[in-house]
């Protein structure tokens, strides 16, 4: 470089310093509003995990509270709703996960095919089927109650028509799991049928050529093809889903299943529990210390998720 | 068109009608009787078409006008900031040469893996900061969405990087490089991020169901919520006794009052929707 010499010089570095120090206080001041809201809203609240172990008394604040070491925790876990709350949101998270990938691959698969020549017929569908995902839980509660409500319901009269027996869906538990796994794939599967059908524009199409060549069969070019090559995007977006499995979907089992205690023994979730026991019993200890439970397994279930992507695909890990 | 190709037609036009099958219920369900609700139950087709549930809302609209004034302020107000706050914030985060860029990134990255919950915020909002039952409930705590900044982050980075250098060497600061430079140059991913953050505020009931107590900042998901769980919240003390709340298709009708704009919306925008998906997932990683 004919003018390292030149920035080697005293002169210019000191002046490359101070260019570069103005620039980086104003990248500085630049995020120091967002800083703020996130000092405020999510590390102050890190910070409040130390409420699970105190006795807390609104009138003594979260600092002057009385340390009561793990008595919360003794408290939670001697319940029968800890081992259920646990279950029911790892296995409903999981269901959840499984379905949504399977409904979103094989719709972007569907899409695939139809996408090059038909394009506006490919535009409709895809529009079509995310539309789901910009309602709230709110809203799908009455979509929901139009179809499951045990006297006016469309589902039980259907099945009267038919000559069934209407069934209290409210008031059935055993059916949520798969109730609310149809709302989610509903509601969701779109959106991911977006983001995967994006990854498989994007593989080079001279291998298909190739195959078709070869005279491999379209099931074997997905087989062998497309979803090999959809895999890092595949495990990176089950990943992600696997790292927030401790946390449920408060929304969907709030007012999709309309709060109702009859369908506790399936819905009643760590995020139902801890806004109920704080709000309605107003246990602050309890819900703490199943909220501060949530957080640290949570924490450490990314980690792992990361690790083991690490492990097997270095180039797929988060972080 | 080849036997196969028919059948992947079929295939989504049947997924397609399925998936809005819950809409033309509801719809339908608003334009019924009360009667043939109660009847034949909620139907597909409205047996004897009527506007009387929507005439029954709209006879005193104050409560959704209301609720539709909450709503709008907060998600106008909470996008407008929020999108503003979060481009800044990402930013100096894709520039190469920002001096405090690893460790700043990582506080950002750190709330999306740990949070501290509800009970803390809870108590944060309602004890320390004080401000339920005050529109800043419903904006902040969503401000500033770590996904987002991480889009935009990459948005950012994909600009190229003459433009700010020639910038620069035209005597132009960081703050003007941001606003007449990389702002511009950036719609469609702001854009993109506008859309979700408008999204979520439009939709959420949650920090309502949390922090807001008085009528008066009822958004319109809330409202829905209320009436969901006890329909008298429709019925106003103008309306005089004895009259007869069409409780079944009034709720429907008040349903479909709230998801007609954000489906005209999207209708519109649907474009920018789906383009900012793929955005969002195949770069945000």
């Amino acid at each position: 470089m004919p003018w390292s010499w030149l920035a080697r010089s005293r002169g210019w570095r000191a002046n490359f310093d101070t260019e570069r120090s103005k620039s980086n206080a104003a990248l500085l001041l630049m995020m120091v509003p967002g800083l703020v809201v996130l000092f405020v809203f999510a590390y102050l609240p890190m910070f409040g995990i130390i409420i699970a172990f105190k006795d807390f008394r609104a009138y003594q604040g979260v600092l002057g509270s009385r340390w009561v070491g793990l008595q919360n925790f003794y408290y939670l876990f001697g319940t029968d709703d800890a081992r259920r709350i646990v279950v029911n949101t790892l296995g409903m998270n999981a269901l959840f996960i499984a379905a949504v990938l399977v409904a979103a691959l094989g719709i972007a698969l569907l899409l695939r095919e139809v996408q090059s020549s038909n394009r506006w017929f490919a535009k409709f569908y895809q529009s079509t089927l995310f539309f789901p995902y910009l309602f709230s839980y709110v809203i799908i509660n009455y979509f929901v109650f139009a179809l499951l409500d045990t006297s006016n319901g469309l589902v039980n009269h259907t099945i009267t028509a038919l000559g069934g027996q209407p069934v209290s869906w409210y008031q059935s538990p055993q059916y949520w799991p798969v109730i609310l796994t149809l709302i989610t794939v509903w509601k969701n599967a779109g959106f991911w049928s977006i983001v995967y059908l994006a990854g498989m524009i994007a593989i080079n199409p001279e291998y298909y050529e190739a195959a078709t060549l070869d005279g491999a069969s379209k099931w074997r070019q997905i087989w062998r093809i497309t979803l090999p090559l959809l895999k890092p995007l595949i495990i990176i977006n089950v990943l992600l889903s696997i790292g927030r499995i401790f946390y449920a979907d408060f929304g969907l089992f709030y007012q999709v299943t309309r709060n109702a205690p009859e369908l506790y023994p399936t819905t009643d979730v760590i995020d139902t529990y801890v806004y109920r026991t704080l709000t309605t019993i107003g246990d602050v200890g309890m819900a703490s210390a199943a909220g501060t439970f949530q957080a640290v397994v949570g924490f450490t279930l990314v980690l792992f998720s990361n690790w083991f992507v690490r492990r097997t695909e270095r180039q797929s890990a988060i972080f | 068109m080849s036997l196969g190709r028919l059948a992947i037609h079929a295939c989504l036009l049947g997924l397609s009608v399925l998936f809005l099958l819950p809409l033309i219920l509801l719809v339908s369900a608003s334009l019924s009787s009360e009667g043939d609700i109660s009847r034949y139950g909620f139907s597909l087709v409205p047996r004897t078409p009527t506007l009387a549930a929507y005439q029954y809302v709209l006879q005193d609209p104050g409560l959704i006008l209301t609720a539709y004034a909450v709503t709008i302020t907060v998600t106008l107000i909470g996008t407008f900031a929020g999108v503003m706050i979060m481009a800044m914030l990402a930013y100096p985060l894709s520039r190469p040469d920002f001096s405090w860029r690893g460790p700043l990134s990582f506080i950002v990255f750190f709330t999306l893996l740990f949070s501290g919950g509800l009970v803390p915020l809870y108590i944060l909002v309602t004890h320390y900061l004080q401000i339920q039952d005050t529109l800043w409930s419903l904006i902040l705590p969503y401000l500033v969405m770590p996904w987002y900044v991480f889009l935009l982050r990459a948005y950012f980075s994909s600009l190229p990087r003459e433009l700010i250098d020639a910038a620069k060497v035209d005597g132009a600061g960081e703050w003007r490089i941001f606003f007449q430079v990389v702002v511009p140059l950036s719609r469609p991913g702001l854009a993109t991020v506008a859309l979700f953050c408008a999204l979520t505020y439009w939709n959420d009931w949650y920090l309502a169901l949390l922090f807001i107590n008085i009528p008066a900042l009822v958004p319109l998901q809330y409202l829905l919520y209320q009436i969901s769980t006890n329909i008298q919240t429709l019925q106003t003390s103008s309306q005089a006794f004895g009259v007869v709340v069409p409780a079944l298709s009034a709720q429907m009708a008040i349903a479909v009052l709230a998801i007609g704009p954000i489906t005209l919306a999207f209708l519109a925008v649907q474009r920018h929707f789906i383009s900012g998906i793929t955005l969002g997932g195949v770069k945000g990683d």
